[in-house]
């Protein structure tokens, strides 16, 4: 049972959990009130959704053995972009306005993801680079949509999708299911996951396989920018508001960190839904916990930091010799680094 | 004959002087001697740490620790300035943390295989967090050392001036260059983000040499952040947030290969230079926002990118 992949991570939230048990007994307790569930479980599902939805999408990229550095700002962009066209309509609460605004910021998602797969299934670009390239320029276009300020919308239509409620639960909630059951679906149920998993582990010989390389690369990435727009639309409703500066800041980490934890190699070529999504909900549990504890919040990087080294020493074959007291059996330079030295190979 | 090598070098020398004569074309009082050093004046602490970060592209890594590291520089020598201990106990310390800090993670990335994105993005969570660990306030520093650091103008003819932190920039880039292109260490680093395998197999000190050149980078960003705290006189958990972006931005617009293997220290140089370039052009322009600068950066990797590609697929196509 040791040997399974989800066991140290289910370990790990486990014992955070019980650790808020124990800190405050009613840590699971969960209330009804107004026709609403309320408790510190649902809240971290709820918090947590645009988290789980970005990491969805970064885990199939990863799949493909690249990277997307750019999801928090394509977060930042599409809050940007419909707060923007919600603001400019004469009736803030028109369904048609909202309907227009979320189709557009999803529609400009995927574009933003469609030029990351063109750089890198098009020209060939590093992932790392490419993306960097929309990370940096992405705030700066975020900022140029909403003109350097906070655009605030008055629209309890466009909130419901962060803040609203369905059956009790709060709505995001389902968008991330949707999102989780049809990933999963797609990849598990289809080829396509054995597709990504095969791209994600030589481009070139999948392509030789009768497999459309650059095809499952240019999906993958819109997918990722999908999500990402899709947690942007999360983001900025559930404060009804578009800050170009701050919305996302650092996603693409917790992200990969999801990704990471869940067991994911950012080598690609495997991927594991469950894993990521328990990895986000570890990272968020992590971060309610840390606010209850009443540790100041900064110290959340602390704590983080100390995870991410926790888990990728566990991960490492050569770490887990060491405590075995067997040396290291991980081959010498099998880092992505080291493989992307010649990338037509 | 030119070496194809060269090539993006002096694309991006090019686009320097291009920029630079665009600025002085469209604004009155652009073109001086003045304005240059000024370049220079704001663009120091992100030089010296451009330079350690060439060559972790350079050995086929990345080190994203570094603003970070240059925050918990500031706030460390902020606060120990502030219980008293003199500036030459506090210089010295902090560089020798951020060597401890960079050879550790580079330890983890050689010993554990861990990749060094990840590595080096835990480095950078822990260092920010130890920032507010110290405090979560900024802390003015008024030592009479620092202050006179950052208040001392060096005349240079022509009536200009710069400061103490540019001599101690462009020592760094002369290092640099020096270490990269005259040193064992320098080629080791070449040869290991060229191929880490032959290295390896040519019998190259790789575990030392990749140890060490994140030990450099460590060294080169709490030196930036020694002159950060010049700049600033002050200690923040948030100074030089992102700045770690800008860093790897200037180096590959300097011409570095990502991919390892390929790239100048004097190239770097230009590529801080010309974000220093375009920030002013947009600080003159005055009607363009702020962000303008991220979103023209963004444009300007993109173009080196394509630039290095298409050089790299010529270079190729000769070959076989």
């Amino acid at each position: 049972m040791i040997k399974h992949r989800l066991f140290w991570p289910l370990c790990v939230l486990a014992g955070l959990l019980l650790f808020n048990l124990i800190y405050s007994p009613d840590f699971f307790s969960i209330k009804m009130r107004d026709g609403h569930l309320y408790g510190s479980l649902i809240d971290i599902l709820n918090f947590g959704s645009p988290l789980i939805l970005v990491a969805i999408g970064m885990t199939l990229v990863i799949a493909t053995s690249g990277i997307d550095l750019s999801v928090g700002s394509v977060v930042a962009i599409t809050g940007a972009m419909a707060c923007l066209s919600i603001s400019r309509s004469a009736d803030q609460n028109a369904l048609m306005t909202i309907l227009i605004a979320v189709a557009s910021a999803l529609l400009l998602s995927a574009l933003l993801g469609l030029w990351n797969g063109l750089l890198v299934a098009g020209f060939g670009i590093q992932p790392i680079i490419a993306t960097l390239i929309l990370m940096v320029a992405g705030r700066g276009i975020a900022q140029l949509i909403t003109n350097g300020q906070i655009i605030t919308v008055l629209s309890p239509k466009y909130q419901y999708i962060g803040a609203g409620s369905l059956f009790t639960l709060p709505f995001s909630i389902f968008i991330v299911a949707v999102m989780f059951a049809a990933a999963s679906l797609l990849t598990r149920k289809t080829a396509l996951g054995l597709f990504i998993e095969s791209v994600g582990c030589k481009p070139t010989a999948s392509r030789l396989a009768g497999i459309r390389s650059r095809t499952v690369m240019l999906a993958v990435y819109m997918f990722c920018g999908l999500c990402a727009g899709m947690a942007g639309l999360i983001l900025s409703s559930n404060v009804s508001s578009a800050d170009g500066n701050n919305a996302g800041l650092w996603y693409e980490l917790d992200a990969i960190l999801a990704v990471v934890i869940g067991g994911t190699s950012l080598n690609g070529g495997r991927f594991y839904l469950t894993g990521t999504l328990i990895g986000a909900l570890i990272i968020q549990t992590l971060t309610t916990t840390i606010y209850m504890v009443g540790v100041p919040p900064e110290i959340t990087l602390v704590v983080k930091a100390v995870v991410v080294l926790a888990v990728c020493l566990v991960q490492s074959d050569k770490f887990r010799g060491l405590l075995r007291g067997r040396g290291g059996r991980g081959k010498a330079g099998n880092y992505p680094a080291n493989r992307e030295v010649n990338p037509h190979a | 004959m030119l070496k194809r090598q060269y090539v993006p070098l002096l694309v991006t020398v090019g686009l320097f002087i291009l920029l630079f004569a665009a600025g002085s074309f469209r604004y009155t009082g652009f073109f001086s001697l003045q304005v240059l050093m000024n370049l220079l004046i704001d663009n120091s602490f992100l030089l010296i740490a451009a330079v350690g970060m060439t060559f972790v592209i350079v050995s086929g890594g990345i080190d994203l620790s570094v603003g970070s590291m240059i925050a918990l520089t500031t706030m460390i020598s902020a606060s120990l300035l502030q219980q008293g201990w003199p500036p030459y106990i506090v210089i010295p310390l902090v560089l020798s943390l951020g060597i401890l800090f960079g050879t550790t993670l580079g330890a983890m990335i050689h010993y554990f295989n861990i990749q060094p994105f990840i590595a080096t993005l835990a480095g950078m969570f822990l260092a920010r967090g130890l920032c507010y660990v110290i405090s979560i306030n900024t802390i003015t520093i008024d030592n009479a050392f620092y202050t006179t650091m950052a208040q001392t103008k060096i005349r240079l003819p022509g009536n200009t001036f710069v400061s103490i932190s540019v001599i101690i920039a462009l020592l760094v880039v002369a290092l640099g260059i020096y270490v990269a292109h005259y040193t064992r260490f320098g080629r080791n680093t070449y040869a290991v983000g060229g191929n880490e395998q032959s290295a390896l197999l040519m019998g190259l000190p790789v575990a030392r040499t990749k140890i060490m050149v994140y030990g450099f980078s460590g060294l080169c960003s709490s030196l930036a952040g020694v002159v950060f705290t010049f700049y600033m006189l002050s200690g923040y958990g948030l100074h030089a947030s992102g700045m770690e972006l800008d860093v790897i931005a200037a180096v590959v617009i300097g011409g570095t290969l990502l991919t390892g293997g390929v790239g100048f220290v004097f190239g770097t140089f230009f590529g801080v230079m010309i974000q220093g370039v375009i920030q002013t052009i947009i600080s003159f322009e005055g009607t363009l926002s702020s962000w303008w600068t991220r979103i023209v950066i963004g444009v300007l990797l993109l173009l080196f990118i394509l630039l290095q590609k298409l050089l790299g697929e010529r270079r190729l196509a000769e070959r076989s």
